[in-house]
């Protein structure tokens, strides 16, 4: 099984490395034209800056595959600027990221919890996982879920990880730990 | 909950790959950086090409502005702080700002140390030409560093230069490990505290010559080095070992040869 990594900006390496250290060496593709999506089983977006991200998979043509792909049940899970992307609606700031995948049945808020001094680690319980040690950098949040979409995690008043059939977003950022149980979560779930 | 650690400035980084960070000195700038696509912008007082231009002394910028800034643009906000001057970057932290850049392009505040980063919650990028200024800035709590290059010329050139020779020195090192593994000392190593020096500061071994035979008694000096050598850490011992030893070698103080005395230049 082979994985694509959205390759335009931000944790691309981190993402390939823990891919590559569940399913073996060589797995994670750097995803950078639509074509390339043919060639793996299951996406990745990684975290970065979701303005620029989000640009960049419009100008490539990603933004159009994923979306098709995702809407047929193709696997995506997206962290942080990937989790952005992913939902269908969110706050004032989430307006000026430009258009979303609109996938994934939440309101998400950008910069939930500050800025980069409010950044924090957290161990949070997250269903189906277990217990993780999160690390959420200028996160975002999700305000609420609904329809198919579900939480799997909380802090607070926000959801900070859901799951919605093919889908999976985190707020915070498992390729910035060595914990592998994560990745393994989704690509489990993708094979 | 943490807050402030090495993994949050590191990953804030990390954000940042892949992408451009955009100098600014207006919120109407910001704007146009964020909608070209910028990962960050940094706010100062006055683009490199113009603080060249004005001369005077550059500083941080004014709060009012940086604050604007940051409510005008939703991407993260940097700012630069004079070399040193902790107290310019303890105003920043307190106003927010993403991410503090200690910068060689305001003027200087202390000519000797940079700003002791790791007190800081927030991260800090700095300036590096070499490996060695990249890896001080990195051990004072730097979480990203950048080539100096020669800001506000427009010209590339110091830019690769500076990133060519990271970029060598990184692959010297890697290779080094890969291929040798070990680094002996060698070169003027005359006395038993000489060889706990060089082994305290990392090396596998020690090479030594003349420091044993042209000091007065070399057979007291050739065990006092080697003992010294396996038991470097341990002063009780290096002590020991270096009473009455009689004379060190003479020896020549290294700086007043001129270059073409000198065998370390005999290869590069």
């Amino acid at each position: 099984m082979r994985v694509g990594v959205i390759a335009f900006q931000g944790t691309v390496s981190e993402h390939m490395r823990m891919a590559d250290a569940v399913l073996g060496s060589g797995s994670a593709l750097a995803v950078r034209r639509a074509e390339e999506l043919d060639d793996v089983s299951a996406a990745i977006i990684p975290g970065g800056e979701s303005t620029t991200i989000g640009r960049l998979m419009r100008n490539s043509g990603v933004f159009e595959k994923l979306k098709q792909l995702g809407d047929g049940g193709f696997p995506i899970w997206g962290t942080c600027a990937g989790m952005i992307m992913l939902a269908k609606e969110g706050d004032g700031q989430m307006r000026r990221t430009g258009e979303l995948l609109g996938l994934m049945n939440m309101k998400v808020k950008r910069n939930a919890f500050g800025r980069q001094r409010e950044s924090f680690e957290e161990e949070l319980e997250l269903e189906g996982i277990g217990e993780f040690h999160c690390v959420f950098i200028r996160a975002p949040a999700v305000e609420k879920v609904y329809g198919k979409c579900r939480a799997i995690a909380h802090l607070g008043k926000y959801v900070v990880a859901a799951e919605q059939e093919n889908l999976l977003a985190t707020a915070f950022h498992p390729e910035l730990t060595n914990d592998l149980k994560f990745h393994r979560y989704f690509l489990e779930k993708a094979r | 909950m943490k807050i402030g650690t090495k993994t949050l400035k590191e990953g804030f980084a990390k954000m940042q790959k892949g992408g451009v960070i955009m100098d600014v000195v207006t919120p109407k700038q910001a704007l146009i950086a964020e909608k070209a696509g910028a990962v960050a912008v940094m706010a100062l007082h006055a683009v490199p090409a113009d603080i060249r231009a004005r001369g005077g002394v550059a500083r941080m910028a004014d709060p009012a502005i940086i604050e604007k800034i940051m409510k005008t643009v939703t991407i993260p906000v940097m700012a630069k702080v004079r070399i040193g001057h902790f107290a310019e970057a303890q105003v920043l932290e307190e106003l927010g700002v993403d991410m503090i850049d200690e910068s060689e392009v305001l003027t200087p505040a202390d000519e000797q140390f940079h700003i002791d980063k790791k007190k800081f919650k927030i991260p800090f990028v700095c300036g590096a030409r070499n490996l060695g200024e990249a890896l001080r800035r990195m051990n004072e709590g730097a979480a990203m560093i950048r080539t100096k290059g020669e800001p506000g010329t427009g010209d590339v050139a110091e830019a690769v230069k500076h990133v060519r020779q990271i970029s060598r020195e990184v692959e010297e090192l890697v290779s080094f490990q890969k291929h040798r593994g070990m680094n002996f000392a060698a070169g003027g190593i005359a006395t038993p505290a000489d060889a706990a020096l060089m082994m305290q500061l990392g090396v596998d071994g020690i090479f030594v010559g003349s420091g044993v035979f042209k000091s007065s008694h070399p057979e007291r000096y050739a065990k006092a080095i080697v003992e010294a050598t396996r038991s470097y850490g341990r002063p009780e011992v290096v002590l020991k070992v270096s009473k009455g030893l009689g004379d060190a070698m003479h020896g020549i103080d290294a700086k007043s040869l001129q270059d073409s005395q000198k065998m370390q230049l005999r290869s590069h």
